[in-house]
């Protein structure tokens, strides 16, 4: 499973990320699933879940939220609406106006790739919650919380906090595509995920997690992180 | 110089540390960076941030910096105040952007490192 895909909704991702070219590739690529998170929004999730099904690939509802420390959390969701609780708090913590001519497009677009509309929410900024306080309303939503890419100095917990601090309760640990080993980030005794955080079609499922289970689901990837059953995580 | 001629020279006000006051500045640090400041501040230096997360001041105490500026009048997280208190971290506050309060400490004497880019 790959659980770090953009779409074109995010503006830094390339405008071919559309629902169902995302789910063709993840398919192309042998994913059993993958998990939508864009910059602080769902918008696109649904999309892309109905696109995910014409191709027999699971599609978790996520996003990666942007925290007052300017911290990436994955926040991985049993279903959209969950998701959608989440990305209203969310919103009511942010501000600014993006503009595209700068940042790019945010298309919300269908599972049949038409756009359907343009985000108008700067959705590259910084919401005003700390990684605590997003820790524990993405729990209080039965969801995951998963510190994005900590091997990358940008954007990353480690890079902007130093360490993982010990308090918070996360379910596990990103490393991005070009971290070579995971030996440095084994101390934090988390799971460690790998991902390919894509931007383009192309690097979907470049970087991936292996889980050995009945069927990959969030309910089997939420028992195989918090360790209370389903599936389990495996080498690749 | 120390702490408490930067503190009435600027009219920074003590979030916690009082009693740190005394400690001799060694130079100045300017990041948001965690991780950046771990790997580049030295012993002694006044660390300059925005950040009021409180890994500020666990990454203070074990660089042992001589204290903690937060910029622009950024009140710090109840935990922040919390572990300096209890790690012996003197947090500081001033309403002035890093940009001009960098430059009022370094009118006062406050020095960096220089780094390889000396004269580039």
């Amino acid at each position: 499973m790959d659980l770090h895909v953009h779409t074109c909704l995010s503006p830094c991702a390339d405008n071919s990320m559309t629902p169902p070219a995302i789910a063709a590739r993840a398919a192309a690529a042998g994913l059993a699933a993958i998990a939508v998170c864009d910059h602080n929004t769902g918008g696109n999730v649904p999309a892309v879940q109905t696109a995910g099904r014409r191709h027999g690939v699971e599609v978790l509802a996520g996003m990666e939220v942007t925290s007052a420390e300017e911290v990436h959390l994955l926040a991985l969701f049993a279903d959209a609406c969950a998701l959608g609780s989440f990305e209203s708090e969310v919103a009511g913590h942010m501000t600014g106006t993006n503009d595209p001519r700068y940042f790019g497009d945010q298309i919300l677009a269908d599972e049949n790739g038409e756009p359907t509309g343009l985000e108008e929410r700067l959705l590259l900024g910084a919401c005003d919650l700390s990684v605590g306080d997003l820790v524990e309303r993405i729990h209080g939503l039965g969801g995951l919380v998963v510190a994005s890419h900590v091997d990358k100095e940008a954007f990353s917990l480690i890079g902007q906090l130093g360490f993982v601090p010990p308090e918070l309760a996360l379910d596990a640990i990103e490393l991005s595509p070009h971290s070579p080993s995971d030996m440095e980030f084994r101390r934090y005794g988390l799971p460690i995920l790998r991902s390919s955080d894509a931007h383009f079609l192309e690097d979907i499922g470049g970087s991936h997690s292996c889980l050995r289970a009945e069927r990959a689901t969030f309910v089997e990837l939420a028992g195989a992180l918090r360790g209370t059953g389903g599936g389990a995580l495996v080498d690749c | 110089m120390r702490l408490k001629e930067l503190v009435d020279s600027l009219g920074l006000r003590v979030l916690c540390g009082d009693e740190h006051l005394d400690r001799e500045v060694t130079g100045g640090y300017v990041s948001d960076l965690m991780s950046d400041v771990i790997a580049h501040a030295e012993e002694g230096y006044l660390w300059v941030t925005l950040q009021t997360h409180a890994n500020t001041a666990a990454v203070a105490a074990m660089k042992d910096l001589s204290g903690v500026v937060l910029i622009g009048g950024r009140q710090p997280e109840k935990d922040t105040l919390d572990k300096a208190r209890a790690r012996g971290v003197a947090l500081l506050g001033s309403g002035l952007p890093a940009f001009e309060l960098v430059g009022r400490l370094y009118s006062l004497g406050v020095r960096g490192r220089h780094g390889d880019a000396e004269g580039a």
